[in-house]
C-alpha cells in the first residue's frame, strides 16, 4: 500500500477509536447521576407506574453495557433518543425526538461558522502572512498588540461592544439574530451579521498569530537563507521557497481555529439568541434535559475530531517528512 | 589613606564595585527594565489583588444588599446605578473581584497540583503509568473543554464546588502535557540518576531534582492558564450554569443586565452598565497575558511569541 493512504488510513481509525471512547465517556457520565433520574424528571407527584414506564423506556432496568449499546446502535441510525422536557407527573408525553430538536438547529449553526470562516480565514491568512514579512514594523507590532489584546476579551465582551456600536447606538444591524426557517439568504445573512462579525474578531487574533509564527519559523530555515544569500528576487523566494513549505502550518492552523470556532459558538449564539445547537445544549444543561445534552455533545465532539484529524492529515500529506516517524 | 596603600589585590578591588543585592533590589531593576506593557499589566494584577482581598471595606453597601428602585440609574448613591432587583452594581463588581478571582485562581492552583504531579510521576515512569496517563489524557483533550464542562455540570449540578472540581480535571490535562514533555528532558539528567541512585524517594526527586529546573515554563503557563479558567468560568456563568446567585460574579452580571444595552440611545451610561463587568474581564486577562509576555522573553530567551 502507498505509505501516504496507508498512514491516512492509520489516523482515520484513530479518530474513529478516539470517537468511540468519547462516546462511551459521555454515555458513562450520565451513569453518574445522582438517584434515580426517572423520579427527578418526573417530579415527586408522578404515580409508581407512571415511573416504572418511564424507567423501562430509558432500559434503566438493563445492564449498562446492554443499554451502551442500544443507545449506540440507535444513534448509528439516526435515531438520538427523546427528549426529557415535556414529560409530566401525570404521564402525559408531550416530548419531541431529540433529532427533531437538533437538526435544524444544526443547520443553522453550521450556516453561523461558515460565513464566520469566510470572513475570517481570508482576512486572517492576509494579516498574518504581510505580518510577518514585513516582521518588527509599526504594522507588524500594531497588528500584534491588537491580536494580543482581542484574545483577552471574553467573546460576550466583544459581542456587546458591537452591539452597543452597531446595534443600539448607530442601529446598522439588528441585535438579535432572529432567524426563521424560510427566510431568504440575503435576509439571513443581514440577520447574522453580528454574531457572524463577534465569532470573527474572535478567530481572527487567534488565527492570525498562529499563521504569523508559522509563517517566521519557516522564513528562519536555512534552506530561505540559501535561496536569498543566491540572490533570488523576494518574491521568487516566497513564492518558490517559502509557500510550498507553508501550506501544512496554515492548513493547520484553519483547521485548528475552525475547532476552536465549535466552542466560541456557544457563548455567542446565547448573546444574540441565535437558534443553533449552541443555545439548544445551554437550555438542555439548565433544564436537565440529558438525551439533548448527549446529543449535543457528541455532535460538537465529533466535529472537534474531525476538524482536527483533518488537519493532522493535510499536515503528513504535504510534509513527506512525517511519513517516516523515528 | 594608610590602610590601602600598605597590599594591593586586584580581587579586593573588584570586589568593591560588586554590590551583593537582596532579592527585592534584583526584582527592583528588573521592573526598571521591563517594557511599558508588562509595567502596565503588573499594576492592574496589583490593583484587582487590592480590590479582592479589602471588599468588605471598600464596598459601599453589603453584597446581596436589596435598595427600592432596580435598574436606577447612574447617581451620587449608586455610582454606576442597580440591577434587576435593586443591588448596587459597584458593590456587586467590587466583590465580584473577590468570588470571580478567587475561585478562579484556587481553581488554577488545583489545576496544577494534578497536572504537574501526574506529569512528573509520567515522567519518571515511563513505562506502563506514562502509557495510561497520556493516553486518557488524549481522550479527554479530544472534548472542547468548555463542552465537556457543560455536560458534566448538567450532571453534578451548578455548585462552586463542582464548577471548581470540573474545570481543575479538565485543565489539568494541558498542565499534564506541558509537565511532561519539559521534565522528560530533565529526566535523564545525571543528577536526577544520581539522586535515585543515592536512595531518594519518588517524592524528593520530584519536588527537589525536576520541579525547580522546569520551574519558569510552569509559571509562565499558570498565567496563561489562569486566563483560560478565568475566562472559562466567566462564559459558564454568562450562560447562567457557573457561580450561582446571590454570589456576586462578572460573567453572571453581564448576563442579568445585558437588556440595559438597548436603552444606549436614550442614556449612554445605562448601555454601559453590562460592558463594566465585562471590561473588568477582559482587563485582567490583558494584564495577565502583558506579564507572561514579558516574563516568556525573559526565561526562556523566546526569540518571538506565538
Amino acid at each position: 500500500m502507498h505509505p501516504v493512504l496507508r498512514t491516512v488510513l492509520q489516523r482515520f481509525a484513530l479518530g474513529v477509536l478516539t470517537l468511540f471512547i468519547v462516546s462511551i465517556i459521555i454515555f458513562a457520565s450520565v451513569q453518574m447521576l445522582p438517584g434515580d433520574f426517572a423520579e427527578a424528571v418526573l417530579g415527586q407527584a408522578a404515580t409508581t407506574e407512571t415511573v416504572a414506564a418511564f424507567r423501562r423506556e430509558l432500559g434503566l432496568d438493563q445492564p449498562p453495557v446492554i443499554r451502551y449499546l442500544d443507545w449506540i446502535g440507535a444513534l448509528a441510525q439516526g435515531d438520538l433518543g427523546t427528549s426529557f422536557s415535556g414529560r409530566a407527573a401525570s404521564g402525559v408525553d408531550r416530548s419531541r425526538e431529540v433529532a427533531d430538536l437538533v437538526g435544524p438547529r444544526l443547520l443553522n449553526t453550521l450556516f453561523l461558522a461558515g460565513m464566520t470562516a469566510l470572513i475570517a480565514v481570508p482576512l486572517a491568512l492576509f494579516l498574518g502572512i504581510t505580518a510577518a514579512l514585513k516582521r518588527d514594523s509599526l504594522y507588524d507590532k500594531a497588528v500584534s498588540t491588537t491580536t494580543l489584546t482581542t484574545i483577552s476579551f471574553p467573546e460576550f465582551f466583544v459581542a456587546y461592544i458591537l452591539i452597543l456600536l452597531l446595534g443600539a447606538l448607530w442601529p446598522v444591524f439588528p441585535s438579535l439574530a432572529d432567524v426563521s426557517p424560510g427566510m431568504p439568504l440575503w435576509d439571513r445573512v443581514y440577520t447574522t451579521a453580528l454574531p457572524a462579525l463577534t465569532l470573527t474578531l474572535v478567530i481572527v487574533a487567534h488565527m492570525m498569530r498562529m499563521t504569523r509564527a508559522a509563517i517566521i519559523n519557516l522564513l528562519a530555515s536555512p534552506y530561505i537563507e540559501m535561496a536569498r544569500l543566491k540572490g533570488e528576487p523576494p518574491r521568487r523566494v516566497i513564492l518558490r521557497h517559502a509557500l510550498p513549505n507553508a501550506w501544512a502550518p496554515i492548513a493547520a492552523v484553519i483547521a485548528f481555529n475552525l475547532a476552536y470556532l465549535v466552542v466560541g459558538v456557544v457563548v455567542v449564539e446565547v448573546v444574540f439568541v441565535y437558534p443553533g445547537i449552541g443555545q439548544l445544549m445551554v437550555d438542555a444543561v439548565s433544564a436537565r434535559d440529558i438525551p439533548v445534552v448527549q446529543a449535543c455533545a457528541l455532535i460538537f465532539a465529533a466535529t472537534y475530531i474531525l476538524l482536527n484529524l483533518v488537519a493532522d492529515i493535510i499536515g503528513i500529506v504535504t510534509n513527506p517528512r512525517l511519513l517516516h516517524p523515528k | 589613606m594608610t590602610d590601602q596603600t600598605e597590599g594591593y589585590s586586584a580581587a579586593a578591588e573588584v570586589g568593591r564595585f560588586r554590590t551583593r543585592r537582596t532579592w527585592r533590589q534584583r526584582a527592583w531593576i528588573e521592573l526598571k527594565k521591563a517594557p511599558p506593557t508588562a509595567l502596565f499589566g503588573l499594576l492592574v494584577i496589583a490593583g484587582y489583588i487590592f480590590v479582592a482581598l479589602f471588599a468588605p471595606w471598600l464596598a459601599p453597601y453589603g453584597e446581596a444588599e436589596v435598595f427600592a428602585q432596580s435598574y436606577a440609574p447612574w447617581s451620587a448613591e449608586h455610582p454606576f446605578g442597580t440591577d434587576q432587583i435593586g443591588r448596587d452594581i459597584l458593590t456587586r463588581l467590587i466583590y465580584g473581584a473577590r468570588n470571580t478571582i478567587g475561585i478562579a485562581f484556587v481553581t488554577t492552583l488545583l489545576a496544577f497540583v494534578i497536572g504537574v504531579s501526574l506529569g512528573l510521576v509520567a515522567a519518571i515512569n515511563r513505562a506502563w503509568l506514562d502509557q495510561v496517563i497520556s493516553r486518557g489524557v488524549d481522550v479527554l483533550m479530544a472534548i472542547p473543554s468548555l463542552i465537556f464542562a457543560l455536560m458534566l455540570l448538567s450532571i453534578f449540578g451548578s455548585s462552586a464546588l463542582s464548577l471548581i472540581l470540573i474545570i481543575a480535571v479538565l485543565d489539568s490535562t494541558r498542565v499534564f502535557r506541558l509537565t511532561r514533555s519539559v521534565a522528560v528532558g530533565v529526566v535523564v539528567m545525571d543528577y536526577v540518576e544520581a539522586a535515585q541512585l543515592r536512595g531518594e524517594g519518588l517524592g524528593w526527586v520530584m519536588r527537589r531534582e525536576i520541579l525547580p529546573n522546569i520551574l519558569p515554563p510552569l509559571v509562565a503557563e499558570f498565567g496563561l492558564r489562569f486566563c483560560f479558567v478565568f475566562l472559562t468560568i466567566a462564559a459558564l456563568s454568562f450562560l447562567g450554569v457557573g457561580i450561582q446567585p446571590p454570589t456576586a460574579d462578572w460573567g453572571t452580571m453581564v448576563r442579568e443586565t445585558a437588556n440595559l444595552i438597548q436603552f444606549a440611545r436614550f442614556d449612554l451610561k445605562a448601555g454601559l452598565t453590562p460592558l463594566l463587568p465585562a471590561a473588568a474581564i477582559a482587563l485582567l486577562t490583558v494584564a495577565v497575558n502583558f506579564v507572561v509576555d514579558w516574563f516568556l522573553q525573559k526565561t526562556s530567551g523566546l526569540r518571538d511569541e506565538h
